[in-house]
């Protein structure tokens, strides 16, 4: 990708903003229509119809709400720590953005394809805890400080469970290139990893229910880390009025939104790649049989928003289903729960790979 | 162990049926509706705004004694025998120009008490709801058709028409008394002429 911008363009530095600003387009994109899917989803849910105003079916209710978040007052407490309060949505953002560096939306197009693809992004997420926690304590707000500890005690508890599946995952295909974890399950969907992936004969099917349970674990403290229902505590409308982001308003709450929908997008997109066969396609290429070489990237660039957007959609349905757990329940479910499950589940397909 | 493991299972299986249920409802029609687009059906003997048929109203005036919170404001001007005022869809006759029928809707209290003793049912509940003013001015509804100069003329035709009676009045009572005089006098006279007979008896 940066061979043939460089060419094109005929200028390092500029082939390298276009390539830095594509998952930015994605992302802005993505988001418009997630904030409505979600919307939708909650609406039809609850036998409900949501936004329906704004063009045919509110289609672009988002667009109506960005350009009023544009327009809105930016407002500081008079108390706040006015450095760190605007640093924090920036910071929150970056660190969610970061992660898309090393996604692989397709064959061609990698942010980075460094070897230590996943390790980054396990890595660069933390960002995001640093930036919740600057935003609540800046806020002069204890609501948003509350928040904020909150954030900071889940993100951090179940970042274990996640690193675990992670390094399930890794021993499984030997690598931590993104890259090549998506090129191992390439060809049919019966070559994802869930599904025992490119392994052949019986350690596939011994593979099946652990890998299998290496995603609900990956899925679960993935919602968790994103702060979505169950695990909204830091938002937790209902007792700290939508906790770290109480304070802002206008453009700075705006990227708080933008960040908390491109991490769900993020995650997901780790889930797909690990587990679901990244951006291959699970019935083969069009583009192949017909000879059309152009069209496999694009291909594989619709399976590859496909699955993520599948994925952010469970996200949804989860949290118009279940209700939010209290502290000592969360904090249960994670260490007395996810972390035994996952390094048990570690060593078993430890086990099994060697076979 | 045994309950460890049950928990587990537990709170996945209830997670999947939770999602069962809310997946359903997904696809069910939204019980909500656009308001302003759609209406709920409006019951019949509902009490919205009130409407007045003028053509028929005889302007009995039944209705503004009947408001307990006095909102309908009527003004008359009997016709005059010669005015042509036509029939209200009942056959009643109608007497008077109903100059003015005013309903404050900002006052009225949709009690349905006013549409009882209407005598040609010209009073009536509509199924409008929605009227609500930016200006409490604009709640006060006139339902005469009578234009300004229309209702002027009426009674400018009306106080004519009373002066010219009283006039005729006044000539039939001055005729009469006239008369009634001339009679005396005839009668005195009268009198006189047989007096002198009497008085020249007497003498």
């Amino acid at each position: 990708m940066y061979d043939l911008l460089t060419n094109l363009l005929g200028n390092q530095i500029v082939a390298y903003v276009i390539a830095a600003s594509l998952p930015l387009i994605f992302v802005l994109t993505f988001v418009l229509f997630a904030v409505l899917a979600e919307r939708k989803v909650s609406a039809h849910m609850q036998d409900r119809l949501g936004p329906m105003r704004v063009g045919w079916h509110g289609i672009i209710q988002t667009l109506a709400d960005m350009l009023k978040l544009l327009q809105k007052e930016d407002i500081v407490p008079e108390g706040a720590d006015r450095p760190l309060f605007n640093l924090a949505p920036l910071l929150t953002f970056l660190g969610t953005y970061a992660a898309f560096a090393a996604i692989p939306f397709a064959g061609i197009y990698v942010g980075s394809s460094t070897a230590i693809g996943i390790y980054y992004i396990t890595a660069v997420s933390g960002l995001v805890v640093a930036g919740l926690l600057l935003a609540g304590w800046a806020s002069d707000n204890k609501y948003s400080l509350y928040g904020a500890m909150r954030t900071a005690a889940q993100i951090v508890s179940y970042e274990i469970p996640t690193a675990i599946a992670i390094l399930t995952m890794v021993m499984v295909s030997g690598t931590l290139s993104l890259m090549k974890i998506s090129d191992m399950q390439t060809a049919h969907f019966w070559n994802w990893w869930i599904l025992g992936g490119p392994e052949t004969g019986i350690v596939k099917f011994l593979l099946i229910p652990f890998m299998i349970i290496t995603f609900l674990i990956y899925y679960i403290s993935s919602l968790a880390e994103v702060n979505r229902t169950p695990f909204d505590l830091p938002e937790a409308e209902s007792e700290l009025v939508s906790g770290y982001h109480t304070e802002y308003s206008g453009m700075k709450f705006a990227f708080f939104f933008l960040a908390e929908y491109a991490n769900m997008f993020a995650v997901s997109a780790i889930a797909v790649t690990l587990f679901l066969g990244g951006f291959h396609s699970p019935i083969g290429y069009l583009g192949h049989s017909l000879g059309i070489d152009w069209l496999i990237p694009v291909e594989q660039f619709f399976w590859f928003a496909f699955k993520g957007t599948a994925l952010v959609f469970v996200q949804m349905w989860l949290r118009w289903t279940l209700p939010r757990v209290r502290v000592d329940q969360l904090m249960v479910i994670c260490w007395k729960y996810l972390i035994p499950y996952a390094v048990v589940n570690l060593i078993i397909v430890g086990i099994i790979t060697l076979l | 162990m045994k309950k460890y493991l049950k928990n587990t299972w537990d709170a996945l299986w209830t997670i999947f049926i939770g999602m069962k249920v809310t997946w359903k409802h997904l696809f069910i029609p939204s019980v909500t509706i656009q308001y302003p687009d759609e209406h709920r059906p409006i019951p019949d003997r509902a009490r919205n705004r009130l409407y007045v048929n003028i053509d028929d109203c005889i302007g009995c005036m039944q209705c503004q004694r009947a408001c307990p919170v006095d909102c309908i404001d009527i003004k008359t001007v009997k016709a005059l025998p010669t005015d042509e005022l036509g029939l209200t869809s009942k056959g009643t006759k109608k007497a008077l120009w109903v100059t003015q029928f005013n309903i404050d809707f900002a006052k009225c209290m949709y009690c349905q008490l006013c549409v009882f003793p209407c005598p040609t049912e010209c009073i009536t509940m509509t199924k409008v709801f929605e009227f609500s003013e930016y200006e409490r001015e604009k709640l006060l509804y006139n339902f005469s058709n009578l234009t300004l100069s229309e209702v002027k003329e009426k009674e400018e035709n009306y106080a004519k028409f009373m002066e010219k009676k009283a006039a005729e009045k006044a000539a039939a009572a001055k005729a009469k008394a006239a008369a009634e005089a001339k009679a005396k006098q005839e009668s005195e006279k009268k009198d006189n002429d047989n007096k002198p007979s009497s008085e020249e008896k007497d003498s």
